[in-house]
């Protein structure tokens, strides 16, 4: 029985390419055709990475990898996490603009603070933890505009080096989790294809 | 349109035939194993479902009577089966046997797919202890799914007590060992590697905490520490279905109630288990009558899904 990997493109795509490699899977069509998403000579399905959870619970694929920050965010998905993958590292971040602290002053005088995020459910229950009311603006993307224009207070982030928060003039202010790359499996493939699965675990865990 | 709630459906006559077929076939089995059917109310009182304790046991569905008492729609079948035994059967001589076909109400998350409302056929086995009652429910299942014509099913086979057994056998305190069975139960081995670290225990332990509840396979995995009960079982298991069990040393249910073995059906046609149950050797207790007891229950809509997966192949 051969498995289907479900393989996140974007910033995770070229380091998870290069595992893939060391698997004895051959990549190179892969890495060759940017418009394909299926190759099922290689076992390989490419996908955005917050839809890597989705695919390897419905069993559409038999495993996944994808950052520690989507399975955070989807975190009732029925998925196995196996590994952490060592690569990709990234901190999930509250951040505001530089100067006192505006989302700690609203806090303190408007009882609430606006945060703007790609990660609600994330920042919901990291604000519920620390015992403070916020007020969750979702957003799709550039989460660092929010600030600037007023949307919001501060904002929860991935941020990998900092620099796109340092160029619009915002500073981190608290770490909420460090996040890196994770192999997961479908409940049933973890079972019907135990040997195959613990093979993958084996080789990515030595590399 | 007339909608009608997320999660729930009408039955059509076309399907409704398919899922009487199936019915008809696994209702065949459970008579002739000596089971007899059993309906209840699908409204309790919650005051009497909360004894059967948390987990997705737990009903999602509360509404009031004329008099102010709260009521719960069941989330399955065995609890309102261990409520009968107690009251309906409180001196009758053990084993009993039951089997049911009826609907069972779940909460369900925002665009998922997941039904509110799934209809569910299994047995529950009161009073059958130890290796001789699983060893009987698990032919039972076996039977029933073979009636179905399913054909690449297995069933997941673990001890609900194994990780318990460990975690002392390995002297790993108390408080250490929440965080280390939420990593578990919520399936993240990761997370698993990551709380071990932060244990002083010898790497050996750490080791073994972290392998054993991946190991799954035939009765070759039945020498691992631990797995004693689950060799015991297996020794009692016709070969018919023996080929059929995947030994899973790290299998964990999201029902309260279970205490020995735990199963789960997996076919290759489906991404997600379409049955399970397990040992609730202290449930019945919780009502009056202490009895160990053993059951499960089929999804009968995702056992027709993989039906229809196997067959187109």
């Amino acid at each position: 029985m051969s498995l289907t990997i479900a393989v996140p493109r974007g910033t995770l795509f070229a380091a998870t390419l290069d595992r893939l490699d060391a698997l004895g899977i051959d990549t190179a069509e892969v890495r060759a055709n940017d418009r394909k998403l299926l190759f099922a000579d290689a076992g390989v399905v490419t996908v955005r990475p917050s839809d890597v959870p989705t695919y390897v619970e419905a069993g559409a694929a038999d495993l996944g990898i994808t950052g520690k920050d989507v399975l955070m965010e989807q975190s009732e998905r029925d998925v196995y996490e196996l590994l952490d993958l060592g690569f990709g590292h990234c901190r999930m971040v509250l951040a505001t603009l530089a100067g006192p602290d505006p989302a700690a002053e609203a806090l303190r005088r408007l009882g609430t603070m606006r945060i703007a995020t790609k990660y609600p459910r994330i920042a919901a229950r990291y604000f519920e933890r620390t015992g403070r009311q916020a007020e969750i603006v979702e957003v799709k993307g550039s989460v660092e505009l929010a600030p600037l224009t007023g949307l919001s207070e501060g904002i929860v982030d991935l941020t990998a080096s900092g620099v796109t928060l340092e160029q619009n003039g915002l500073v981190v202010r608290e770490e909420i989790a460090a996040c890196t790359a994770r192999l997961i499996a479908n409940p049933v493939a973890h079972k019907l294809k135990a040997a195959e699965v613990d093979r993958v675990v084996e080789r990515l865990r030595g590399g | 349109m007339h909608r009608i709630p997320s999660g729930t459906r009408d039955v059509l006559p076309d399907e409704m035939r398919e899922l009487r077929a199936i019915l008809d076939a696994v209702r065949g089995v459970f008579e002739a194993g000596g089971y007899g059917e059993i309906a209840t109310p699908a409204l309790e009182y919650e005051s009497v479902i909360a004894r059967g304790g948390g987990g997705a046991s737990r009903p999602a569905y509360r509404l009031f009577d004329e008099q102010g008492n709260v009521l719960v729609l069941r989330s399955d079948m065995t609890i309102p089966i261990a409520r009968v035994v107690a009251t309906r059967y409180a001196h009758a001589e053990p084993p009993l046997r039951f089997w049911y076909a009826a609907a069972a109400y779940r909460g369900v998350r925002p665009q998922r797919g997941q039904p509110r409302e799934l209809l569910q056929a299994g047995i529950e086995l009161v009073g059958a202890p130890g290796a001789a009652g699983t060893a009987e429910a698990l032919t039972i299942l076996c039977q029933a799914l073979d009636a179905t014509g399913l054909r690449g099913y297995r069933v997941g086979v673990g001890d609900a007590g194994l990780y318990r057994g460990l975690l002392d056998r390995h002297g790993v305190p108390e408080d250490a060992r929440v965080p280390l069975l939420h990593e578990l139960v919520t399936r993240d081995f990761a997370g698993v590697e990551r709380e071990l670290a932060r244990l002083s225990i010898d790497a050996a332990a750490a080791e073994a905490l972290l392998r054993t509840p991946q190991v799954r396979g035939g009765p070759e995995v039945l020498g691992e520490p631990g797995a004693e009960e689950l060799a015991g079982l297996h020794a009692l298991l016709p070969p018919a279905v023996a080929e059929r069990v995947i030994y899973d040393l790290g299998l964990v249910r999201d029902l309260g109630y279970y205490t020995g073995a735990v199963f789960e059906v997996y076919d290759p046609a489906l991404g997600r288990p379409l049955g399970g149950g397990g040992r609730y050797d202290d449930l019945l207790g919780r009502f009056g009558r202490a009895l160990p007891a053993v059951g499960f229950a089929l999804g009968v809509e995702s056992l027709h899904l993989a039906l229809t997966g196997e067959e187109r192949g």
